[in-house]
């Protein structure tokens, strides 16, 4: 076993490698990233096509057994990605009910998975969000007679801030989740590769240095999409008060 | 489940268009001792560049990915468990089975050899040194080829390494390269195969303990999945593949990959014309 020193050094090593990683342009890495980003923000969205509307209505709709379904979906928020990687795997797998598609060890794949996971917490923060919003708004909504198409609307509409952030927490856990991808994947170089199989692969070569300096360039990306969408706020937010 | 349906569904329909239908490439269901040592990033360039197929690998431990392979999910599988192959292909999923290189397993451990192998040519001696003194032993515990020949190694001991589970004998259940990292982090002995080992950027003190026994010998076999067994699969492009690897050029290129000057894989495919 090594000197606390040493794995010190690991990680200054890691530092300077993220940095001359992202300067130097490699070109294997930038397919690695570019992947990452049109996997995870793609199930992000198609997550939000699902979830939002769903939660919206959850929020608004009084029904029998309602706080089962709230805890049922509050519950999913919690499935662990390997499990449905495995899941997502039986169905796309040739052998699979879905098997004729031809989609396993394609990002579509790994599309599903990431989707298959986040949609609950999208569905099940938005529906939190957008009760307390219903809450506030509950009388004037019944003065205005509205359908309940056009209250689910008026609610996303209004709470629409508080939904990117929704969607960030999706985005957030479909980015750094490794278990599915890796399942429905298979982390195929130049096809199905990305960050968090990458960073595993590199562990598992035993050059931790390389995959910490991966590792923090995920969290630069991460952290570059969360502003990204902050900054669409604020300028959003400015231009509704000018 | 019926959420996860509607997601699934949807999320087909609208992605659909961007699958991935590439005719002429093959996936090959492999080991991450291959994949780790860098074995096919140096391989496959070459048949690439000669037959225009593309090769895609998917890395996973021996049982997977056989088990991967009986599930049609992929062309060729190219592991090494010679019984589990061969029973593969006796069940029908695979057309041949062709002896294709080896190498060897070790046992590696830190310098200060608690259980005072090192040096021994005997693995199984070794192995019960190791339970005699109850020194800590990482095993892959994961049913891959290398977990196979560890079990067969133990089964001809005296010991029974699953009464010493979870305190001296620790299965990680995880691939060659996670179980060196969890070994080496615990001072524990471990048996890897050399590629893997020599590749292995991790190492801090360790060392080498045992090698160079009979029983240590680690042999690599390739084989097309049967398109009868399997009508989805590249079965063309499959046979390609295996027939340039057993083939000179392929055979050659196996010989020629090095790591810090030391040959990973020794070619043994059968000659065509001769009787070796």
């Amino acid at each position: 076993m090594r000197e606390a020193t040493e794995s010190l050094q690991d990680i200054a090593e890691a530092l300077r490698l993220a940095v001359s990683l992202v300067l130097s342009g490699d070109a294997d890495l930038v397919e690695i990233v570019v992947l990452s980003l049109r996997v995870s923000l793609t199930a992000t969205a198609v997550a939000c096509a699902i979830g939002l509307p769903l939660g919206a209505l959850v929020a608004v709709a009084r029904f029998p057994g309602r706080g089962t379904a709230l805890v049922v979906m509050n519950a999913l928020m919690g499935l662990p990605p390997v499990v449905v990687g495995l899941i997502v795997y039986l169905h796309l797998s040739r052998a699979g009910p879905l098997g004729f598609l031809g989609l396993l060890y394609t990002p579509t794949a790994m599309i599903v998975a990431q989707t298959i996971l986040i949609a609950p917490i999208v569905a099940a923060l938005s529906r939190q969000v957008l009760e307390d919003l219903h809450d506030e708004y509950a009388a004037q909504f019944r003065s205005l007679c509205l359908t309940r198409a056009q209250v689910v609307g008026a609610l996303l509409w209004d709470g629409r801030y508080a939904l990117m952030t929704v969607a960030l927490a999706g985005f957030g856990r479909a980015v750094a989740e490794v278990g599915a991808v890796m399942i429905v994947g298979g982390n195929i170089d130049h096809l199905t590769r990305v960050m968090t199989t990458a960073i595993a692969l590199e562990t598992s070569k035993g050059a931790l240095p390389m995959a910490l300096a991966l590792g923090i360039v995920l969290m630069a990306l991460a952290l570059g999409v969360n502003a990204a969408v902050h900054g669409l706020r604020a300028s959003a937010v400015r231009h509704a008060y000018v | 489940m019926a959420f996860s349906r509607i997601a699934l569904v949807s999320t087909l329909a609208l992605a659909a268009g961007a699958a991935v239908a590439q005719s002429d490439s093959i996936l090959v269901q492999s080991t991450t001792s291959t994949a780790n040592s860098g074995l096919y990033d140096y391989l496959l360039p070459a048949f690439e560049s000669e037959s225009g197929i593309t090769v895609n690998v998917v890395a996973v431990g021996t049982g997977q990915a056989i088990e991967n392979a009986r599930n049609c999910d992929g062309d060729v599988l190219l592991v090494h468990a010679k019984p589990a192959e061969e029973a593969f292909v006796a069940d029908g999923y695979g057309t041949a089975r062709t002896d294709l290189m080896y190498n060897d397993f070790v046992i590696v451990g830190p310098q200060g050899d608690p259980a005072g192998i090192a040096g021994t040519e005997d693995a199984q001696a070794a192995l019960s040194a190791i339970a005699e003194a109850e020194a800590p032993f990482a095993s892959r515990g994961d049913d891959s080829g290398t977990h196979k020949k560890e079990l067969s190694l133990w089964s001809g001991t005296e010991v029974d390494p699953a009464s010493g589970s979870g305190a001296w004998y620790r299965e990680t259940g995880s691939g060659m390269g996670a179980t060196l990292n969890a070994g080496i982090g615990m001072g524990a002995y471990v048996m890897t195969d050399r590629a893997t080992w020599i590749s292995f950027e991790n190492k801090q003190d360790y060392e080498i303990a045992v090698e160079g026994d009979e029983d240590l010998f680690n042999q690599y076999g390739v084989i097309p999945v049967s398109p009868e067994a399997c009508p989805s699969v590249n079965a063309e492009g499959a046979q390609a593949f295996a027939d340039w690897l057993v083939s000179e050029a392929g055979q050659d290129a196996i010989a020629a990959y090095e790591v810090d000057g030391q040959q990973l894989f020794f070619p043994n495919a059968p000659r065509e014309g001769t009787d070796g």
